[in-house]
């Protein structure tokens, strides 16, 4: 197997406090690799620095065996790299078709043709409903995204994601305050859309990390306390203490 | 929740056309011949005055309602571009056509390079940064030899449009203001409802989510600041045309004010909000001049009363009622 994601010695300081620590991270290509921990042990700044929203302190990450460490975020996701948000990152004044043809905008690279009308965007409408009818969105697609319950944002935000045709998506508690039900439903298209390929998620729902990854890394206090998978990582002692040592059910 | 219960799935909605809507259309008809026949009802050099801040507002409007960005400092742009317009006219006796050219370049250079900086910066520190460059020009402009200082230009010369059409009278230039302010809200609309302007609102929506699109949206906010410096700078430079006179007011920061005034009155992010705004506005000032300073306490009660009353905006309450977007 080979890496899609690589971080060594990966180092973040905040004015004096270490929130990620000396954090090496492999993820293999292909897999469903999940980044968990308890409360504050630096789960969503690993994320952030990984995606580039936050600049290391220390450490190198490449992606697909590029020095990806100096990169913009927008250049990564020209990479192929598509993150998404823990807050559904929809954009609401747009209609749902909007959404979804922005990401397949980027098809004709950047948009700074303001002489144009719209019109010349058309041709993306048809691909648009075909990824908006995959998520059940079919007869939103003229809503504004505004409108829109909490599950279907997610969804809209997934289609929008997927329009990009990512090789490798990272992904922020997808699973951040839905119902059973759509839980549910998320991990299924998660587990479909994985099929060609990587994805490194944070998660705090147990159930939903237990049952989609391929491999586990444990954080806490900004540094890796294990790896593995599931029944590997469930059974290690420093990670059952450090759970239960912050409180954590 | 779930994202596919048909009970609780509306009917799905009809398409939207693309391009421009047709009330639209019918709106921007209907106001092009109110506005040829308006000089015989009124004084065009009032009207020509209301056009150039229908310009200056939407313009402005480009920015702040369609980029999100808030500039307190677009005097600078309107200024500048009236001042280089009205020293080309004069000085090097350039026809207007080409001295408004002149003036509308300078703004758009100037809004080139403080957009590159202000842009690095967001919110009140973006609106600050904005703020103090325009300042700068002031000052420059107090200082600098060509522009007069205190006296301003004056008596700036109408010249024969393409050297050849007399602008003389005020009808001959009511048209010349008329084509060129209404192209440049139609050219406004237009940037509003192309590909580019698409990203633009979705930055505008949720900027890390365009980021994360693959977006480089700085640069996409450096060319709408870009765009918003040069139409306003359009406005400033046939507004000196029109009263044959460059000043340190257009410069002022109560200049830039009073932008920002006329689009949140009108109504940010509507397409005819900003035009309504800067009418009502200029009116006033015409109007109540005899009222003297109680007219910039007017303008504030009304300033006050409008972000406590409606937020939107006149033509953006019409809108919410009418469910029309405008």
């Amino acid at each position: 197997m080979t890496a899609a994601l690589e971080a060594r010695g990966l180092r973040k300081e905040f004015k004096g406090f270490v929130a990620v620590d000396d954090v090496d991270l492999t993820v293999e290509k292909g897999t469903i690799h999940a980044l968990i921990g308890p409360n504050g042990a630096g789960k969503t700044t690993c994320f952030n620095l990984l995606t580039k929203f936050l600049s290391p302190t220390a450490g190198r990450i490449t992606y697909e065996g590029r020095d990806i460490t100096r990169l913009s975020p927008a250049d990564i996701a020209r990479l192929g790299l598509v993150r998404s948000f823990q807050i559904s990152a929809v954009f609401p004044d747009l209609s749902v078709l909007e959404n979804v043809r922005l990401a397949l905008q980027r098809q004709r690279g950047d948009s700074y043709d303001f002489w144009r009308s719209e019109r010349v965007l058309s041709r993306y409408d048809e691909a648009a409903r075909g990824h908006i009818d995959e998520v059940g969105l079919t007869e939103f697609a003229h809503h504004r995204a505004a409108e829109l319950s909490y599950g279907r944002k997610r969804a809209l935000e997934i289609a929008t994601t997927l329009a990009l045709e990512p090789q490798m998506l990272l992904l922020d508690e997808p699973m951040a305050g839905m119902g059973q039900e759509d839980v549910e439903r998320i991990s299924a298209l998660i587990r479909r859309i994985a099929k060609n390929r990587t994805i490194l998620m944070v998660e705090h729902n147990l159930n939903v990390v237990a049952s989609l990854s391929d491999r586990i890394t444990v954080l806490a206090r900004g540094e890796v306390l294990a790896e593995g998978d599931y029944a590997t990582v469930s059974q290690a002692p420093e990670v059952i203490e450090a759970y239960i040592g912050a409180g954590h059910d | 929740m779930s994202t596919m219960d048909p009970a609780t799935s509306p009917a799905a909605r009809p398409e939207p056309s693309v391009g421009m809507p047709t009330h639209q259309k019918a709106i921007f008809v209907v106001l092009l011949i109110l506005l040829v026949a308006l000089p015989w009802f009124v004084y065009p050099v009032f009207a020509m005055k209301v056009m150039c801040f229908a310009l200056f507002a939407s313009a402005f409007n480009l920015l702040l309602g369609f980029g999100g960005l808030l500039s307190f400092g677009h005097a600078a742009y309107f200024g500048m571009a009236s001042y280089v317009a009205a020293h080309a006219a004069k000085v090097w006796g350039l026809t207007p056509e080409l001295a408004v050219l002149a003036g509308t370049a300078a703004a758009a250079l100037l809004g080139l390079a403080i957009g590159s900086l202000a842009i690095r910066r967001q919110g009140i520190y973006f609106a600050m940064v904005t703020l103090a460059f325009a300042q700068m020009v002031y000052f420059f402009a107090l200082q600098a030899e060509f522009t007069g200082g205190e006296d301003g230009i004056q008596s700036v010369p109408r010249n024969d449009l393409f050297g050849l059409i007399p602008l003389e009278s005020n009808m001959a230039l009511y048209f010349f203001v008329l084509v060129v302010t209404f192209g440049g809200i139609l050219f406004i609309h237009r940037i509003i409802h192309s590909p580019f302007g698409q990203v633009l609102k979705a930055i505008r929506e949720n900027e890390p989510r365009a980021v994360s699109l693959g977006y480089r949206v700085n640069r996409y906010k450096l060319m709408v600041f870009t765009l918003s410096a040069t139409l306003a700078g359009l406005a400033g430079a046939v507004k000196s045309q029109v009263f044959q006179l460059a000043s340190l007011t257009d410069v002022h920061w109560t200049m830039s004010g009073e932008v920002v005034l006329m689009t949140l009155l009108g109504g940010m992010g509507t397409v005819f909000g900003p035009m309504l705004g800067a009418a009502i506005i200029v009116t006033m000032q015409n109007y109540f001049a005899t009222l003297g300073a109680w007219v910039t306490v007017i303008q504030g009660v009304i300033f006050v009363a409008g972000v406590l009353l409606f937020r939107e905006g006149i033509v953006g309450l019409i809108a919410r009622w009418t469910k029309k977007p405008l």
